[in-house]
């Protein structure tokens, strides 16, 4: 269910220029990937006193970062001439096959392996331990040190090749 | 307040009190990592709890937002499990009142992702990610203290004795609650306790621990009727709310 209240599309080019101010907007907590990378776009539409809506996907219910969100996407379209709201889609809820591929290339290069098994595959319905690779040299001799990590959406693992620890986007 | 209100704050209500009670941890945990991982399930179950609090001040239509009605209650206002208000004990006791509660709380949102309420049945769907993912936590280390020293695995079973009586009231169904299922709101508690004692009796195993007899005691927190601990803890965190209304970061 969204609470919308666009009732038209924007004009192509419109949209095309709203996408590329979005993707200069980072996330605050991972500020490598952009809002798009990160999946949370959910839709753009206009409301018919020529307000542009976004539809923003909060990544976990309690995530402090999902209020931060929304202003810096309103600030950006803002700063940039337009009259926008962002309003909350909670269905269907976000996951974390929503981060696009540049996305997950650029966790890679952050130090933060990204998340490993799709959501709905076999694996992550057995609950078995995702392989999940070391970002730093490739090797998938890693073990898990901590459900949890400095955000809600990451888990900490440490390399038993390099040894190094890092950062784990987790499934959801 | 109807019974479709009173469901939806008992739930509510269940995660904002356990959130709080999680929070109490931060900083005092027995490893940096766990000190994460009990916090970082009080924000999910937190954010879980503003999600229905909100949902319950816009169908009450009293103007009673998220914030009137988490810090302008007081006990017997709140309907929260009589279980997710017990101290916090050792960290033992800890994981086994979480996983009681994530085990128990799985069932609910799995049913009632098929909600007729189309805004409750989109929280659940999303919360339900959140949950498995807590059960996992809770389960993991019911097993490794179960499953680890004479001293773990005493404790933790101490721990499971102790929360016992405060299982009944997990599947106990009430006019509210039929009359919210009649609604088509979500499920009737009772119709989780098969599952849930299947879900309980694995991990429970794995850990080589003994579930703990069934006993007779009756608690009546999701009706409003707390023990002795709940108004120690709404105190305190309502304490900075009541006395600078409006409060705002």
């Amino acid at each position: 269910m969204t609470a919308t209240a666009a009732t038209g599309t924007l004009p192509a080019e419109v949209e095309a220029r709203i996408t590329r101010l979005l993707a200069q907007v980072p996330d605050p907590e991972i500020p490598v990937l952009s809002v798009l990378d990160l999946g949370v776009i959910r839709h753009l539409g206009l409301r018919p006193d020529g307000t542009i809506e976004v539809g923003v996907a909060p990544t976990y219910s309690g995530c402090p970062a999902t209020p931060v969100i929304k202003a810096d996407i309103v600030r950006a379209l803002t700063g940039a001439g337009f009259r926008v709201a962002a309003v909350d889609v909670l269905s269907p809820p976000w996951t974390s096959d929503w981060i696009s591929a540049e996305g997950r290339r650029r966790l890679r290069e952050f130090g933060i392996a990204p998340p490993a098994a799709a959501v709905g595959s076999t694996r992550a319905l057995l609950h078995a331990d995702p392989d999940v690779a070391c970002p730093r040299c490739g090797s998938r001799q890693t073990a898990r040190t901590s459900e949890f990590g400095s955000t809600p959406c990451k888990a900490l693992y440490r390399c038993e090749s390099c040894l190094e620890p890092f950062d784990y986007f987790k499934c959801i | 307040m109807t019974p479709q209100l009173r469901y939806l704050l008992r739930l509510a209500d269940s995660n904002l009190v356990l959130a709080q009670r999680l929070g109490e941890w931060v900083g005092h945990a027995p490893a940096l990592e766990e000190d994460l991982g009990l916090a970082n399930v009080a924000l999910d179950l937190l954010g879980q709890a503003r999600l229905l609090l909100a949902h319950a001040g816009a169908l009450e239509g009293r103007g009673r937002g998220e914030d009137e009605l988490a810090y302008l209650r007081g006990e017997s206002e709140y309907l929260n499990l009589t279980l997710v208000e017990q101290p916090n004990g050792d960290f033992g006791q800890t994981i086994a009142r979480q996983f009681l509660f994530d085990a128990w709380q799985l069932g609910m949102y799995e049913a009632m992702q098929q909600s007729a309420d189309a805004r409750l049945a989109a929280i659940a769907a999303k919360a339900l990610k959140e949950t498995r993912y807590h059960l996992r936590y809770s389960g993991g280390w019911l097993v490794r203290l179960g499953d680890g020293t004479e001293e773990s695995h005493q404790r933790v079973q101490q721990a499971l004795e102790r929360l016992w009586p405060f299982v009944n009231e997990l599947f106990v169904t009430d006019e509210v609650d039929r009359e919210a299922a009649q609604a088509g709101l979500g499920p009737e508690p009772a119709a989780l306790e098969a599952a849930w004692t299947g879900r309980v009796d694995e991990v429970l195993a794995q850990a080589t621990l003994a579930r703990p007899a069934r006993t007779h005691f009756a608690w009546y927190g999701k009706q409003g009727r707390h023990g002795e601990h709940l108004g120690y803890l709404l105190a305190e965190m309502q304490s900075l709310h009541r006395a600078h209304p409006g409060a705002a970061w």
